[in-house]
């Protein structure tokens, strides 16, 4: 199908941005690589009267590390994080969810603000973001994530905010993330994330529940010295898995359960 | 057969240069002048009265030109989709389809309105603010319920829901159980498919006022069907209606119809006196081009503890949806086949078809052979394992061993030796090795399973002695080879390539019979303007029936130029030598004349007495029989019991398809046939909404085509046994594949899954529906 | 409403007013008459409408052709170099990895970019790359060896791969 139409405008600044979102009411939206947004718009699933392309917008496709703090600029995109030497270094998970995030076309357009702000339950990153306390940065304020995501498909954002970049903790410790779905480049049926920081664990689930969700659960069974299997075993509320097309919810949990056990198994194996 | 270079031999394709290169002519690729671009408002409801549609609003959007629905089509499309009566004559009712819903819509999909507008986008602006007033009525969803007393009613204007209800007894079957030592019961799906050619459809229709001839260009498989079907209901002669069907992305049985959109373009060009162009989205053509398979099968088998078959008795149940296909019905060759290669003291089939408020379910590769392999091939593992027989064996025991081999129904097997391909593909993947591979793993707590699937299909639509009682159409198939004067050939054909390499194959067989340059053969079809009537491209059928009318007019040439050389050597007909494309008088062959300077002197003065100038011919072929291609798949795969995931880890073929034109095009056929029933067996569904009857795979983000990385690698083989029937000694290979494979794979994890007392899978194989039945296994 | 682009289109510039809401793949086939990119799906699935912009491979579906003003297109019809065909192209003709070759266009510019990134690709590797793209033909198995068989041309010294696309932005991010 075809998009109905909508003015288009490209701001120099983040300034002029949230300007024309402004100006444009309501029915505008951002658009970054626009990987999500333009195939709803296909369906007419999401009808914008105004996109505001921030590609153009130079101070957000940075990565910078400050001390324990890595920020990633809001139009790095998903290729720009497989092959950067600084993520490599500083949160490695990031850059293993990155080389699963779709595929090299989608990687080529699609970035990490668009998928932060598009507040996804299957977005990879958000999951991610969740469990290491990552900080959402925007025009206006500063997010913890765990503050950040609100039901399906909604954030806190408001309408005339902008994400500009994503701070991360600096975790260099163990860690997997496992994408369970049937074919290589789809959304996950299921994910999990596995990271050790410091002495502890952090469990974060995809495509699990309404909002991206973290194993709080899991995480204190770890804690308590619980083996991989008898944590995997508390998942419990961590996650809300619903039914849908590509599997039953009762199947989800128990591959999450699954999931979570083999991560942590791949995490602590030696390589 | 002469011996020759060009047959067998791996010829690059000649169709290549211009699609790698992006100068193919798709579809969508053709533009006219003033062309204008039809959006289609469709019904989002399964079942629903159509009260009223209001298109002021839509009228008055920005560059439409008119919005069209059944009152203005109603005295333009002058007749109904055709819908033929293959296998059952008997059809309980055919309900007339018009292309597009009068006051009632009974498919989410039908066409309900037009939106003619100067381009795409203002069209499907446009067709949002089509108001159509629709009182939703019960949609009919379920087979069994749908035949039930009382139910529900797909169209309110029917008797009941059935279609038709064919029963095929062949022997005595009670005789037969009354015989067995040991019977197996199974019911076994067919769940419905999107065949998803990657090109969708579309239609470019060109009406030219004042003038009344009729241009159109459309994705099908069936030029030469298009133009009778709509030209004849919208009143137009076939000499003033051509039907142009370039490059086809792909067809896989799901453009071998006319569908509404060619009616509905074609006579809004006339209305509105204007080219109309319509082009499918894919969320469109999921609801909107036909589905495939749909079928649910009862069977049960008796046989005898020592694996001896004797009797097969099943039902087919068929969604046929809410109107017949075009040719749904020949899937109810399922019955006529569902012993596949195995001697058989009686079979009985019955064959139910019901109408439900979907889209129709038509051809799709295979059609009807798929089902009937996936239930015998089904069938006979389950004996195997209930009489603890290894499923090599047991098929090698009841293989049909003598041919020609006269089937239950009467269906003459041309050819085959089923034990040999067995045999060799045994060997190839290591068979012994393999099972002890298996004990290994199981006793490490690993699933690994190995599946068969000895097929053998019927294909070469098909001799007209069968086809027409059956169908109502004689299928042979036409050429026409001209010579041009300087030697250049042009081969005309009515069978219709997408993909199945003809302008490469059929150029290898007419350099071979004319004995001239391949590079002097052209190819042409898919222009109804400039080829003789032929039936199209399905089945199997373009070679053993279509190759065989290019070697007809072949001869004829070949006849004509040897008078030609005759009367130049002032020599007997009976003296002059044909070698290779040389005429000579026999014992001189350094006398020689090509065919190129026979053709130069056809077209002059000075011919034998009697003679007419030109050098061509055209012909048809009506094939004595059927062709039976044959072979053995053996898959092995390995299925993680905790998550129910499914790895193929082999996947070994050896197949027999006759004589071989090309082995590069014959392997290619195999590997996609091969890709798609796997593709069955592991993930593609239609799935829809049971409350609602809505479609919940409507985009390719849901309906699982697979990529790449989720094929395995294919180890083909083959055995050659020519087709007795025919002078090139070929048979079919473009559904060989998907025939064989769906049951491969299945039972590949019905092996893997003994262990828990699994004994049946349905397709698609999904991870949660294995992980069930584990734990209801485990429990 | 209509606004300007400037595109490079296969090495030529050209400048146009279109709509925003115009596929960049509506730009290539219908405004500048490149129907060589397909369209198969609206959801991004099926890769048929694959280009390169600046250097990378994209599904022109989705990116609108005002994203792009000012960036450089490579389409089907601008991998060949002149009359001789690009390392990929060749190789899909040699190793029968089309049928219907309807998918095809996409599946070379796909390729053509993997292996720029990756002059030697693993299968697996060869799988991650072309995950993008469905071929409903040829089952893979060819396209597979197509692209085995293009990595091995191209290292034997045949010509730098992508033609007149640019190199890889891979520096566009500082580390």
């Amino acid at each position: 199908m075809i998009t109905s139409a909508f003015e288009y405008a490209r701001p120099g600044s983040v300034d002029e941005a949230q300007a024309l979102l402004t100006k444009f009411g309501d029915d505008a939206k951002v658009i970054a690589g626009g990987q999500s947004l333009i195939p709803l718009m296909r369906l007419r699933l999401s009808q914008p009267t105004a996109l505001i392309d921030i590609q153009g917008i130079g101070d957000l496709k940075q990565v910078r590390r400050d001390n324990g703090t890595v920020e990633i600029g809001a139009l790095v995109r998903h290729v720009d994080i497989q092959r950067n030497a600084t993520l490599r270094e500083t949160l490695p998970i990031l850059v293993e969810m990155a080389n699963d995030v779709g595929d090299n076309q989608v990687r080529n357009l699609g970035t990490i603000g668009g998928v932060i702000a598009h507040g996804d339950a299957a977005g990879d990153y958000n999951a991610l973001a969740l469990m290491l306390d990552a900080e959402i940065v925007t025009n206006k304020r500063r997010h913890q994530a765990r503050d950040f995501y609100r039901d399906i498909f909604t954030t806190v954002l408001e309408h005339d905010e902008v994400v500009t970049a994503v701070r991360f903790p600096v975790s260099t410790g163990r860690f997997a993330y496992t994408k369970f779905r049937r074919r290589l480049y789809d959304w996950a049926i299921a994910g999990v994330a596995v990271q050790e920081t410091g002495s502890s664990w952090r469990v974060g689930y995809v495509n699990l529940a309404r909002t991206p969700r973290r194993g709080t659960a899991v995480e204190a069974a770890l804690a308590g010295g619980a083996s991989a299997a008898d944590a995997a075993a508390q998942i419990g509320s961590d996650i809300d898995p619903t039914g849908d097309v590509r599997a039953t919810a009762e199947y989800k949990r128990h591959l999450a359960q699954v999931l979570t056990q083999r991560t942590l198994q791949q995490a602590t194996s030696p390589a | 057969m002469a011996v020759t270079t060009m047959i067998g031999a791996r010829v690059q394709r000649r169709e290549d240069p211009k699609l790698i290169t992006g100068h193919g002519h798709y579809i969508d690729d053709v533009t006219l002048v003033n062309m204008a671009h039809m959006s289609v408002v469709r019904s989002p409801h399964p079942h629903a009265r159509i009260k009223s549609i209001d298109t002021a609003a839509a009228l008055a959007s920005k560059g439409v030109v008119a919005v069209l629905t059944y009152k203005d089509f109603k005295p333009v499309i002058l007749g109904p989709i055709p819908v033929t009566n293959s296998f059952v004559p008997d059809k309980k009712q055919v309900p007339e389809q018009f292309p597009i819903a009068a006051d009632e819509a009974v498919y989410a999909g039908e066409p309900v309105a037009v939106i003619i507008a100067n381009d795409r986008y203002l069209a499907d602006d446009a067709a949002q603010l089509v108001a159509v007033d629709y009182e939703p009525l019960p949609a009919v969803m379920d087979l069994e319920k749908a035949m039930a007393e009382g139910s529900p009613l797909v169209k309110s204007d029917r008797p009941d829901n059935i279609g038709w209800d064919a029963s095929f007894p062949s022997g005595d079957i009670d005789a037969a159980f009354a015989e067995a030592e040991v019977t197996v019961k199974e019911r076994i799906g067919q769940q419905r498919l999107f065949p998803t050619a990657m090109e969708t459809r579309g239609c470019v229709a060109d009406w030219v006022p004042f003038d009344n001839r009729v241009t159109l260009w459309t994705s099908t498989q069936v030029p030469h069907f298009i133009r009778l079907f709509v030209g004849g209901a919208l009143g137009v002669p076939e000499s003033q209606f051509r039907v142009i069907s370039h490059d086809v992305g792909g067809g896989f049985g799901a453009k071998l119809r006319p569908y509404p959109e060619e009616y509905l373009a074609t006579a809004a060009s006339k209305i509105c006196r204007r080219p109309v162009k319509w082009i499918e989205d894919r969320t469109e053509s999921l609801q909107a081009t036909t589905h495939g398979r749909g079928q649910v099968f009862d069977l049960e088998v008796a046989a005898k503890r020592d694996g001896t078959l004797l009797g097969l008795r099943f039902t087919q149940l068929l969604d046929i949806g809410a109107y017949h296909g075009v040719f749904s019905a020949f899937q109810v060759v399922a019955c006529l086949l569902g012993g596949g290669c195995y001697d058989w003291k009686a079979i009985n089939a019955r064959s139910i078809g019901v109408f439900t408020n979907r889209m129709s379910t038509d051809p799709y590769r295979g059609a009807g052979r798929p089902e009937a392999t996936h239930l015998v091939e089904r069938a006979v593992d389950l004996v195997a394992r209930e009489i603890g027989m290894d499923p090599a064996e047991i098929r090698r025991k009841n293989f049909v061993k003598t041919f020609p081999h006269t089937n239950n129904f009467g269906l003459v097997y041309d050819s085959g030796d089923y034990e040999k391909s067995l045999d060799r593909a045994l060997e190839n993947i290591g068979y012994p090795a393999l099972r002890k591979r298996q004990e290994e793993l199981r006793a490490q707590g690993r699933y690994m399973g190995i599946g068969f699937s000895t097929w053998v299909e019927i294909c070469g639509l098909g001799p007209s002695s069968a086809t027409a009682p059956a169908a109502g159409i004689a299928l042979v198939e036409s050429s026409m080879v001209r010579v041009h004067p300087t030697g250049s050939v042009t081969v005309s054909v009515g069978t219709h390539s997408h993909g199945q390499s003809h302008e490469t194959t059929f150029a290898q067989i007419v350099a071979d019979q004319l004995g001239v340059p391949m590079e002097s053969v052209e190819i042409r079809h898919g222009d109804t303007g400039d080829t003789p009537f032929g039936y199209g491209t399905y089945g199997s059928r373009s070679l053993a029936v279509g190759g065989m009318a290019i070697v007809a007019s072949c001869h004829k040439v070949v006849e004509k130029a040897r008078k030609l050389a005759a009367h130049a050597f002032e020599a007997s007909e009976d003296d002059i030598v044909v070698d290779q494309g040389r005429y000579f008088v026999r014992g001189n062959p350094a006398e020689a004349k090509v065919l190129a300077e026979l053709a130069f002197a056809s077209y002059g003065a000075g011919l034998p007495e009697g003679m007419e100038q030109g050098l061509e011919a055209v012909s048809y072929f009506d094939p004595p029989n059927f062709v039976w291609p044959f072979g053995c798949h053996i898959c092995a795969v390995e299925v993680d019991p905790e998550t129910g995931a499914v790895t193929i880890d082999r996947y070994v073929a050896v197949d027999d398809c006759g004589n071989v034109i090309n082995p590069m095009v014959v392997d290619g056929q195999l590997h996609g046939g091969i890709a798609q029933g796997i593709s069955q067996a592991l993930f593609e569904e239609v799935q829809y909404d049971d409350e609602t009857g809505q479609m919940l795979t409507g985009t390719l983000l849901d309906y699982l085509v697979p990529t790449m990385a989720e094929m395995p690698d294919f180890e083909l083989d083959r055995t050659v046994t020519p087709s007795p029937t025919n002078e090139l000694g070929v048979k079919g290979i473009g559904e060989a594949g998907t025939i064989a494979s769906s049951a491969a794979v299945i039972n590949a994890i019905t092996d893997a899954l003994a262990p828990f007392g699994i004994k049946h899978v349905e397709m698609p194989a999904r991870p949660d529906r294995l992980w069930s039945m584990i734990k209801e296994a485990r429990a | 409403m209509t606004q300007p682009v400037a595109l490079t289109i296969n090495g030529r510039q050209r400048e146009d007013r279109v709509e925003p809401r115009l596929l960049l793949v509506h730009y290539l086939r219908e405004v500048a008459g490149l129907t060589g990119t397909h369209i198969a799906c609206d959801t991004s699935q099926c890769g048929a409408c694959t280009v390169m912009i600046d250097g990378e491979a994209v599904k022109s579906c989705s990116v609108f052709a005002v994203q792009a003003d000012g960036r450089s297109v490579t389409t089907i019809e601008g991998l060949a170099d002149g009359g001789t065909l690009h390392p990929v192209q060749q190789a899909f003709w040699d190793e029968h990895g089309l049928q219907c070759g309807f998918c095809t266009p996409g599946f070379i510019m796909a390729a053509a970019y993997l292996l720029q990134q990756n002059p030697t690709p693993t299968d697996d590797e060869i799988e991650r790359g072309l995950e993008g793209n469905l071929c409903r033909c040829t089952g893979y198995t060819n396209i597979k060896k197509a692209v085995r068989s293009a990595s091995r041309a191209m290292n034997g010294g045949a010509a730098d791969i992508a033609g007149h696309a640019a190199t890889a932005v891979a520096s566009s991010v500082e580390g």
